[in-house]
């Protein structure tokens, strides 16, 4: 088992197959950027809400086109509503980008571990996102931003390839203004226009405001821009027991029965998405596991 | 006169320099300020000096004929600015543009050359810092040309 949430785990409502979905109506599609949207879902059926972790993920199954794991963008504390933000990149989330209010979705989940919500409490937290990994992160800001008062400072560290690719913008700008997040942004390239930071996310890390020998670390990107944070992350005094990244592989079944997202000891529907770094280290940079 | 050698020795780029190459380096050292969109350098032009940023940020830009001026990477409070200056033709390859108020001390590349090429022990201290910048920055170059979100590596 990968992080401390092993027995916060959710699953579909004891007594029900995790195989079958459960019915969701779209309510709302908001367009976050160029290629990147969010659904917001309710339940068809009487429902309790949508109870998930940070950092869980579910599948979502357009009916006739196929189905795709994608994580829980939205607001842990808020279970009525069920957010999912995506990129439109292949048949399914293409198909996801083309519901309008009113469709219907299938839903199986939450499925995987999540951040480590019970060991950041009371701890400094820095969140490094790039592109899309922002959405994972998302219902662990919420979360962290929650408990305001009872915890340490908040930094996040967010990279994306153009300022038109930022998500969230609103947010962020909320998130610091009225809840004191600590929210350093920078993208790949700019025009003349831009007035904020340019250069990868790692840059940020240097001049990051944090004390690394109390900091919890939370990663989420493309896999080699976790490598490289990783290594600065370490190169500023935060241990590897401390980092916590969230991986990405073909996950089908999402209860670790069918082996496609087997990564080494671990299957990552099940024993991830979230790991913690010195958990896998030793595995990531393997071509063939 | 006050110097600026109790800012310089306190930052990281000149940490455990001998007290006489501190003296050295005190030596080519003046205070400059840019305000928002005054050039700290163009591209094209001689590279007689570097920049230890104290407040405020840079953007490094090339201007391109359809695009106009793309910024390639910005440096900030704290970052070192320039590095032309220590490679011939001495020359600016890139625009340095101050994206906000900048305060900076400037470094006299002429001035430092100079001393360099007397003090060789100077100049391999001098070398050691900037190879490390440069590698940090042609690593993050590296990451840039990947496209990371773009592509989905």
């Amino acid at each position: 088992m990968a992080t401390e949430s092993e027995g916060l785990k959710l699953r579909n409502a004891p007594g029900t197959d995790p195989m079958r979905p459960a019915l969701f109506e779209v309510h709302r599609v908001r367009q976050e950027t160029r290629d990147t949207f969010t659904l917001e879902l309710r339940s068809r059926g009487p429902s309790d809400g949508f109870q998930f972790l940070p950092g869980q993920f579910n599948m979502v199954y357009v009916f006739g086109v196929g189905e795709v794991p994608i994580s829980i963008s939205g607001d842990p504390n808020r279970p009525n509503a069920l957010f999912h933000t995506t990129r439109a990149v292949g048949a399914v989330t293409k198909a996801m980008r083309r519901l309008r209010r009113g469709d219907v979705l299938g839903i199986r989940g939450p499925f995987g571990a999540s951040w480590p919500v019970n060991e950041v409490s009371a701890r400094e937290v820095i969140i490094v996102a790039g592109g899309i990994g922002l959405a994972p992160l998302r219902p662990m800001i919420y979360q962290l931003l929650s408990q305001r008062d009872q915890r340490g400072r908040v930094v996040l560290l967010y990279g994306a390839r153009t300022p038109d690719e930022i998500l969230f913008t609103h947010e962020l700008q909320q998130w610091r203004t009225q809840l004191g997040l600590e929210a350093f942004v920078t993208v790949d390239r700019a025009h003349g226009d831009w007035q904020g930071n340019v250069g990868v996310v790692t840059t940020l890390i240097p001049k990051a405001p944090f004390d690394p020998s109390q900091a919890v670390a939370l990663v989420c990107g493309p896999e080699v821009m976790m490598r490289f944070t990783v290594m600065e992350l370490s190169k500023r005094g935060i241990s590897k027991n401390r980092i916590y990244i969230s991986m990405e592989r073909n996950m089908k079944c999402g209860i670790g029965l069918c082996g496609h997202c087997q990564f080494g000891p671990y299957y990552v529907c099940k024993d991830g998405p979230v790991f913690r770094y010195d958990q896998v280290q030793d595995l990531i940079p393997l071509r063939e596991i | 006169m006050e110097t600026l050698k109790p800012l310089l020795e306190e930052h990281p780029f000149l940490r455990d320099l001998s007290a006489e190459h501190l003296d050295l380096v005190v030596g080519c050292a003046k205070n400059v300020r840019f305000d928002p969109g005054k050039y700290l350098f163009r591209e094209g032009q001689e590279a007689n000096e570097f920049f230890i940023i104290r407040d405020g940020h840079v953007a490094v830009e090339i201007h391109s004929a359809t695009k106009g001026p793309v910024i390639i990477q910005t440096v900030g409070a704290g970052e070192i600015l320039g590095w032309s200056w220590l490679i011939p033709p001495y020359q600016w390859h890139f625009d340095a543009r101050a994206v906000e108020v900048t305060r900076a001390i400037a470094l006299d590349g002429k001035c430092l050359r100079g001393k360099c090429e007397k003090d060789y022990h100077l100049g391999y201290e001098l070398m050691k810092r900037f190879s490390h910048i440069i590698e940090e920055r042609l690593a993050a170059t590296r990451l840039q040309l990947l496209d990371l979100y773009g592509n989905g590596i």
